[in-house]
């Protein structure tokens, strides 16, 4: 009973830290409506200033001077991301941000890693708060008990800013109706700017006071950012005390899960939250979301049109170009195409389902990655022909698909978004942590093609039939009524219920088709490299198809082959670099701001407008 | 007349608020009824829950003697009744044509065909629906640059792809110009009188709604005050105090 009791304390204790992120995190999004996926890196910056400063500073009062000072830092760094970043891109559709916030990621996992280096830092103890206490014969850290008691004061210190002050009423107000606080007058760009920098101060406050349990690494970002969501989503999105039981209800589980199902540790979490979105679909106190708000912004798409003349013989000419390349390039081109076509097909996978049919996934990669694992494990366990194995890779993932949109195709705008990343990672962490199943990240290996597919241009050609195939039939399925149909739901959804067209079923169909093309992606990567491992499940996998969508256009048809074609080439150039991810996070952003119809449509719109201006003349 | 719709003490309230109160009334077929009545007096609301939208807090509703509250708005669509809406809701992203296409597609029901192309089907059918709103003209343009009016014929013209029954249209000429509603409302009339369709529609304008209905309804907060011909309703002193003065200010400051 005693050991029960001092485990149900460290749960508590390690909710601190999470809430104080989650909250961060819900304030920015109910007030500016960005999901904010840079959170987790300012919570990283928050401990390795923490570090940094309490080096410097002496004693107690430097300690906890040090973890105050850190917060008001990370908060200006906050202040500073959302002026430069995101304030130019408030009106553009919502994945333009997200894209930008990731590039925000990057940059901050190079900057740290140029100013604090690769090595891990532990965090220094607290003064004073050294040893442990016991209770009912238990040892409890002193600090956590700290934690315990410091926690309470900042979710009423919080609670009071928002219910009590005129700026809680102003970032309440903004919560509902951004318009109509603009419009009385309200600086909206100070108060976002605002509120930004105050979430981001929550976030490095909790990277500061985690230290002494913690200490601060390069993986932080990553490693705190699914728990985040999915604290902020089973507590309701935007509610502070619903944040705060979820952080307390996930921290408390997780520390039982570690002491009785040590296995079972990262998927814990998900399924909570599965479960707790099953009952409420909205969260623990979270409201449902206003309809319309998550519609299209923007300009219309123009409707689509089949290939004119000009279109046909380019793509006809690439194709040739394509079918000719065995036999003068080199064998790395050949590779880096068979990489290019496989990740061109993962995109038109999500393009098919988030352009297409308006459901933005932040977990695409739990379909291609788990097409991949799904063969792989047929060959690593059973041997299974590596035909077979390759047929299955899609239809597992197509089964996923079904699976996993059950779930999600019920929920709409940021909390779809929000349950497909956490299924994914639902999917990543049975691949790492079911070791008997999937050796973890030892991965699997020795996944070959069959004999006669066994030579760079066999494999190649292999590649290029199912790929190019592939992204042909989703071509092919969105000029078809099924493909109007998903449109049309995204177009908009009331007419479409009026008119006979069950939406939610049309889009789980489509949610399952593109389950299994990513899968089809997956199947046809893990044996052009022979093995596969929990990295391809990662969300940094879900975000690369989410940016190469973005970057090559999301209302262009042809937007996610050319964002994968460029993503590639520009990878595969940059990673010779030591800082690459700070440039391709600068390249993402700068794309973002200033190319924001994506490579596609701002070609697109250049080739409209010279030509506009040309028969104008001849007028 | 053989009725096609009947509403029994449907009522709907929002926390305490009788937004909808006790109201009770049939559509006989080959009908053009209006409904008519203030601001917040509850058409919109008792449109929604005709077909399904919103689920009453009471009441009934039967379509053929079948009932069909708390079916939903494509289930009821599939028994028949089309619905044109107080704003628009066309896909943007399509041509003209393609918005009547899709719904022959649902129509036909071939939503989830991945093998034709979508522009090709039901290309002639749909050019006839056009013919009838007089829209054939507009056919190949992008729906998203339709002028307001044309927007609304649009939705007329999809509204009569399954062939319905009976139609619901919510405030069919609100944002046109007078000569437009003229047009439009006659087209309405010639539909009825032609396919023997039946039609409820709400309605601001008093010139359209006497000119046009065979039988009007007044609706004020939330309950049916009186129905009868135009003329009848015209000189209906209840019906002249809620449009001309009396109790209408403060249920219009309680609704808005």
């Amino acid at each position: 009973m005693a050991f029960f009791f001092a485990q149900f304390l460290t749960g508590l204790a390690n909710a601190a830290a999470l809430f104080l992120v989650a909250s961060g995190l819900s304030l920015i999004f109910g007030v500016t409506r960005i999901v904010n996926f840079a959170h987790g890196s300012f919570y990283m910056l928050g401990a390795f200033v923490g570090v940094t400063l309490m080096d410097v500073l002496p004693g107690a009062v430097g300690f906890w001077g040090a973890i105050i000072l850190t917060g008001l830092a990370v908060g200006a760094i906050g202040a500073f991301v959302e002026m430069v970043v995101l304030r130019p891109i408030y009106r553009a559709p919502e994945l333009f941000q997200l894209v930008a916030t990731f590039g925000v990621i990057l940059v901050i996992q190079d900057l740290a890693l140029m100013i604090w280096g690769a090595e891990d830092r532990l965090g220094p103890r607290a003064p004073g708060l050294r040893g442990v206490w016991r209770i009912f014969g238990e040892p409890v850290p002193k600090y956590d008990i700290i934690l315990i008691a410091i926690t309470p004061f900042i979710l009423f210190a919080l609670w009071y800013l928002i219910t009590r002050t005129r700026v809680g009423v102003l970032v309440r107000a903004a919560t509902q109706d951004r318009e109509m606080v603009g419009a009385l007058g309200v600086n909206q760009a100070r108060l976002f700017t605002g509120v930004f920098a105050l979430g981001s101060a929550l976030a490095g406050w909790g990277g500061a006071l985690q230290l002494p349990k913690g200490g601060a690494d390069l993986l932080m970002d990553f490693n705190i950012i699914g728990a985040v969501f999915v604290v902020v989503v089973i507590g309701g999105m935007g509610s502070l005390p619903g944040a705060f039981i979820a952080a307390v209800l996930i921290s408390v589980l997780s520390v039982f899960g570690v002491t009785y199902l040590p296995q079972s540790t990262l998927v814990l979490m998900f399924v909570v939250m599965a479960i707790v979105l099953i009952v409420r679909p909205y969260g623990l106190l979270g409201r449902e979301e206003v309809a319309g708000e998550h519609g299209q912004v923007g300009a219309p798409e123009t409707p689509i049109r089949p290939y004119g003349r000009t279109g046909k013989l380019l793509v006809a000419g690439l194709l040739a170009l394509l079918a000719a390349l065995p036999l003068f390039a080199e064998q790395f081109v050949l590779t880096l195409t068979v990489d290019m076509i496989v990740f061109a097909l993962f995109a038109a996978s999500l393009h098919f389902i988030l352009g297409t049919g308006g459901l933005v996934s932040f977990g695409h990669a739990a379909f291609f990655g788990g097409g991949a694992y799904a063969a792989a494990l047929l060959v690593f366990h059973t041997d299974t022909r590596m035909e077979l194995a390759f047929l299955f890779a899609p239809f597992a993932a197509g089964l996923l698909a079904l699976g996993i949109g059950w779930f999600c195709i019920r929920l709409t705008g940021v909390y779809f978004a929000m349950l497909t990343l956490a299924f994914s990672q639902l999917v990543w962490s049975l691949a790492f942590q079911w070791r008997d199943v999937t050796r973890g990240d030892d991965g699997l290996v020795n996944i070959w093609p069959a004999e006669w597919l066994n030579s760079p241009a066999a494999y190649y050609y292999f590649t290029l039939a199912l790929g190019v195939g592939g992204i042909l039939f989703l071509r092919h399925v969105i000029h078809a009524p099924f493909g109007y149909a998903l449109r049309a739901g995204r177009d908009s959804p009331r007419q479409a219920e009026a008119t006979g067209i069950d939406v939610k079923r049309i889009q789980y169909a489509a949610f399952a088709l593109a389950g299994a093309m990513a899968g089809l992606a997956g199947g046809i990567f893990v044996f052009s490299k022979g093995s596969v491992f929990p990295t391809e499940l990662e969300i940094g996998a879900s975000f690369d198809a989410l940016i190469v969508v973005f970057l090559g256009g999301v209302k262009t048809l042809a937007g996610g082959v050319v964002g994968a074609g460029f993503m590639t080439l520009v990878e595969d150039w940059l990673t010779r670099l030591e800082y690459w991810r700070l440039l391709l996070g600068l390249l993402i952003i700068a794309v973002v701001i200033i190319a924001p119809e994506g490579i596609v449509g701002s070609l697109r719109s250049l080739w409209t407008r010279i030509r506009g201006t040309e028969s104008e003349v001849t007028k | 007349m053989t009725e096609i719709l009947r509403v029994e003490h449907l009522k709907k309230s929002y926390d305490g608020f009788l937004a909808v109160n006790d109201v009770s009334f049939s559509v006989a077929k080959g009908e053009l009824k209006a409904l008519i009545g203030p601001n917040g007096a509850g058409k919109s609301t008792c449109f929604n829950m005709l077909m399904g939208q919103l689920k009453p807090t009471a009441g009934t509703v039967w379509l053929d003697d079948k009932k069909i509250t708390g079916l939903r708005p494509r289930e009821i669509w599939r028994r028949g009744v089309g619905r044109t809406f107080q704003i628009t809701g066309t896909y943007p992203s399509m041509t003209v044509i393609e918005n009547v296409q899709m719904a022959l597609m649902s129509h036909h029901r071939k939503l989830y065909a991945i093998a034709p192309r979508a522009w090709r089907l039901y290309r002639d059918e749909a050019f006839e629906f056009l013919k009838t709103v007089e829209m054939e003209d507009q056919a190949d343009r992008p729906c998203s640059v339709l002028a307001y009016g044309d927007l609304k014929r649009l939705e007329l013209a999809i509204a009569l792809c399954h062939r319905p029954r009976l139609l619901l249209m919510d405030e069919p000429t609100a944002g046109m110009a007078p000569s437009a509603r003229i047009a439009l409302m006659q087209l309405v009339a010639d539909i009825v009188r032609v396919q023997g369709v039946s039609v409820l529609f709400t309605e601001h304008d008093m010139d359209v709604v006497f000119a046009h209905s065979h039988h009007i309804m007044v609706l004020n907060r939330g309950e049916l005050i009186t129905e009868g011909s135009a003329e009848e309703v015209r000189n209906d002193a209840r019906v002249q105090e809620v449009y001309l003065g009396g109790g209408t200010l403060f249920a219009e400051a309680q609704n808005a």
